[in-house]
């Protein structure tokens, strides 16, 4: 008779600049299942791993801004067919955390793979439809294109641990811009997987970053970084979303606003946030021989 | 660098006659109430302001200085607008009210270019060739989206805002209303404009337009008064959309006072431009340009080229010609159709100019002025040029808004990227280069919301303009414009 397996459990980190390390100030906090189970100790985040995280973060943005349209295209597809890969592994951990029923938790998963899709569809189009010739009344050649905003605060929204942080993150990156996302805080444990998709697919390291910890003490400082260009809010409590953007007009930030917290996520995404952080450049040129 | 220290020889000056346009189609009031409901009203809380014209300190009018329940007034107006006549109208009727405040600016052009030229100072000939025309081509343009929203691209019917609180500076006082007017209310929205403290009557002689087209009352409120008047509409309640047009120092209070509120934002706010020429580029034709980007309007542009990055080989050529170009330009009476360069448009401004340019002065830089007499009675400062300037310097740092020009040097394409982009601000850039493919790579690594490849200070309706970084975010102009007042 064998002796009983013991299952080996992970360790759930930090994602920062395509590494995996522990909170530098080496606190966590637990995690419990939706029925209360310990699910795991969580790696609680510091200000000076949100400062770490920005910097990963704005030294990724030249490649991955530069990159051609087509290539992030390719990329964030890649992270839909690994995503698909471990289907059955996601589902466990949005059940686990959520407390949500198989077939829930299965549409869920499915939604957030088809969003990779989508946006990755986006990649090369969105300068198409944001774009334009504009026909000025002189002797000029004058056009607009989409830029990426830059390093993107992401509050991922709370209770929809996996679809709702890829409905805000896929988006972003999927124009250039790149991202330091604060998962879910009481169901963190599905961002940290996603990151570990997000590692061995071709995404570049620093273009995602994950913290997980306790949003009152990462969204401020977050929210008052010079470094970062854009916060989305989406998953953060009203008092905490009203501080945030008073605190981004330091550096002028581009601020997303939270949304309610009975959102649905599965509904089709349109191209809303698509559209949200990225910049219009205009250029002029005169026309002549 | 001693063929810095003079000015090459002065080309020849022509001699010109004096030749001021003539007052007689100015038809100002003695004094203004504020424009609520579609009617001229005597403010509830409001006291008076006195406008000046800061070419001779003359006073042309007296103007309300709008309180908090004036404005509370005008946005009671624009609501019940909203809820009522304007709000209900199709997008064709909206487009025709539109068209014909265009038609109107362009019937009553001369008394707008008058009006707009004494009360801000600027030269007759770009109030009437620029600022003039181009609000008329705002309305125009936008008067055409107004039955054509459904196909803006933004899915369809989209969903107006409600009630717009816009807040305009004083430096294109009637083309900055028409910038934020046209979009708004072609989309469907009401709208409260807060004109700025030295320069509301170019806007007042607006609200007589909108009194002749006819547009239902209250679709167009204007609220005179100063900075309270201001900071009165933003923080009301009662207003869904806040634009604002100014200093990124304002515009910051502004994100924090709309923070944690249902109001929508867009900003438009300062620039430190860099104006970038290559050793290839046409030289006499950059000079040209390096001078209306800096010169235009006095400098009180937020997307005034006002750093010149020359690349080091042609330096000294360049600010030679500069030297030759700016002994040319004529100061003095903005009345006159031969003026380049009018008066500064506040004593306020004037001293922020001179401390910054004393600045410049105190901390190494080497300053040139052309010989230039200035008038006695008025605000002025004559065209300035900063040689030897590093960029650590205030003037190449922070936004003079005025006629103060900082040359700087590279070497590389990279420096030159690296140099221009080395600020908080991203309005908008200048390239000038002979050569196709590296306009494109600069145009592409500049971070700037505009960016004029051997052309400066361009403006149309249909181009989108505003800023990266802390030059504020939202586009004005063209399809891009919509955005701002659309539930988009």
């Amino acid at each position: 008779m064998s002796e009983p397996r013991v299952d080996v459990r992970k360790t759930y980190k930090l994602f920062i600049g395509g590494a995996f390390p522990r909170s530098e100030s080496g606190r966590s906090y637990v995690v419990e299942s939706a029925d209360g189970r310990f699910l795991a100790n969580v790696a609680w985040a510091s200000r000076k791993d949100v400062r770490d995280a920005v910097a990963a973060a704005r030294a990724a943005l030249p490649s991955w801004e530069g990159a051609t349209a087509y290539n992030r295209g390719q990329v964030l597809y890649r992270v839909a067919e690994l995503l698909e890969g471990r289907r059955d592994q996601f589902v466990g951990a949005i059940r686990d955390a959520e407390g949500a029923s198989a077939r829930h938790a299965a549409r869920q998963v499915d939604a957030a793979i088809d969003r990779w899709v989508w946006y990755a569809g986006w990649a090369d189009k969105v300068a198409q439809i944001a774009g334009s010739s504009n026909p000025v009344a002189g002797p000029y050649f004058n056009f607009s294109v989409p830029e990426p905003t830059g390093v993107i605060g992401l509050v991922a929204p709370q209770g929809s641990s996996l679809l709702g942080l890829v409905s805000v993150l896929a988006p972003a990156v999927a124009v250039g811009n790149v991202a330091v996302v604060v998962a879910d805080e009481r169901h963190p444990l599905p961002a940290v997987s996603l990151a570990e998709v997000l590692a061995t697919s071709d995404v570049p390291g620093g273009v995602v970053n994950v913290l997980t910890g306790p949003q009152a003490e990462l969204v401020p400082v977050l929210a008052a970084h010079r470094d970062v260009d854009g916060l989305d809010l989406a998953g953060a409590t009203v008092e905490l979303a009203a501080a945030a953007e008073a605190a981004g007009a330091t550096n002028i930030k581009r601020i997303s606003r939270r949304v309610a917290e009975d959102h649905e996520w599965g509904h089709d995404p349109g191209t809303a946030r698509l559209l949200r952080f990225i910049e219009t450049k205009t250029v002029w040129h005169p026309i002549g021989v | 660098m001693s063929a810095l220290e003079d000015a090459p020889t002065s080309p020849e000056r022509f001699e010109y006659a004096p030749a001021p346009e003539s007052r007689a189609m100015l038809h100002l009031r003695s004094s203004y109430g504020l424009f609520i409901g579609g009617a001229f009203t005597d403010p509830i809380d409001g006291g008076a302001l006195k406008t000046v014209s800061p070419s001779s300190e003359e006073v042309l009018a007296e103007v309300t200085l709008a309180g908090e329940r004036d404005v509370d007034a005008a946005v009671t107006a624009a609501r019940a607008a909203y809820e009522g006549g304007w709000g209900r109208l199709t997008g064709r009727q909206r487009a025709k009210y539109l068209f014909r405040i265009a038609r109107l600016i362009q019937e009553r052009s001369r008394e707008l270019a008058v009006v707009e030229t004494l009360d801000n100072g600027k030269p007759i000939r770009e109030s009437r060739d620029v600022d003039v025309p181009l609000a008329a081509a705002h309305f125009f343009y936008y008067a055409g989206w107004a039955d054509k929203l459904d196909h803006a691209g933004f899915g369809p019917a989209p969903r107006p805002l409600g009630v717009a609180g816009q807040v305009i500076p004083w430096n294109f006082p009637l083309l900055m209303a028409a910038w934020k007017l046209a979009p708004a209310l072609a989309a469907g929205n009401t709208c409260v404009l807060k004109p700025a403290e030295t320069t509301p009557l170019s806007a007042l002689v607006l609200a007589e337009i909108i009194q002749q087209a006819e547009l239902p009352a209250g679709a167009v409120n204007i609220v005179t008064g100063d900075g309270t008047t201001g900071a009165a509409l933003v923080a009301h309640g009662g207003v869904d959309k806040v634009a604002f047009t100014g200093s990124t120092e304002v515009g910051r209070r502004i994100q924090e006072t709309v923070a944690g509120t249902h109001k929508h934002l867009t900003l438009e706010l300062g620039g430190k431009a860099a104006n970038i020429v290559f050793a290839d580029a046409a030289l006499d034709q950059a000079v040209e340009g390096i001078v209306n980007g800096i010169f235009f309007n006095q400098g009180h542009v937020c997307c005034a080229g006002s750093r010149l990055l020359v690349e080091e080989s042609v330096h000294e050529t360049v600010v030679g010609l500069l030297k030759r170009r700016l002994s040319t330009l004529r100061l003095g009476d903005p009345m006159d159709k031969n003026t380049d360069i009018g008066a500064i448009n506040s004593a306020e401004q004037l001293a922020r100019i001179v401390a910054l340019a004393d600045s410049g002065e105190d901390e190494g830089a080497e300053r040139w002025s052309p010989p230039c007499v200035l008038p006695e009675r008025g605000w002025w400062f004559p065209p300035t040029v900063f040689t030897q300037v590093a960029p650590s310097l205030r003037i190449a740092r922070e936004e003079i808004f005025g006629p103060v020009l900082s040359v700087l040097t590279f070497r590389t394409p990279d420096e030159a990227v690296e140099r221009a982009n080395n600020t908080t601000y991203g309005l908008s850039a200048g390239v000038w280069t002979e050569k196709g493919s590296r306009i494109l790579a600069m145009a592409d690594r500049l971070e700037a919301g505009v960016v004029w490849a051997n052309t400066f200070n361009r403006f149309d309706p249909t181009s989108p303009f505003g800023g990266y970084k802390e030059s504020g975010f939202g586009r004005e102009g063209g399809r891009h414009g919509l955005a701002a007042y659309l539930d988009v």
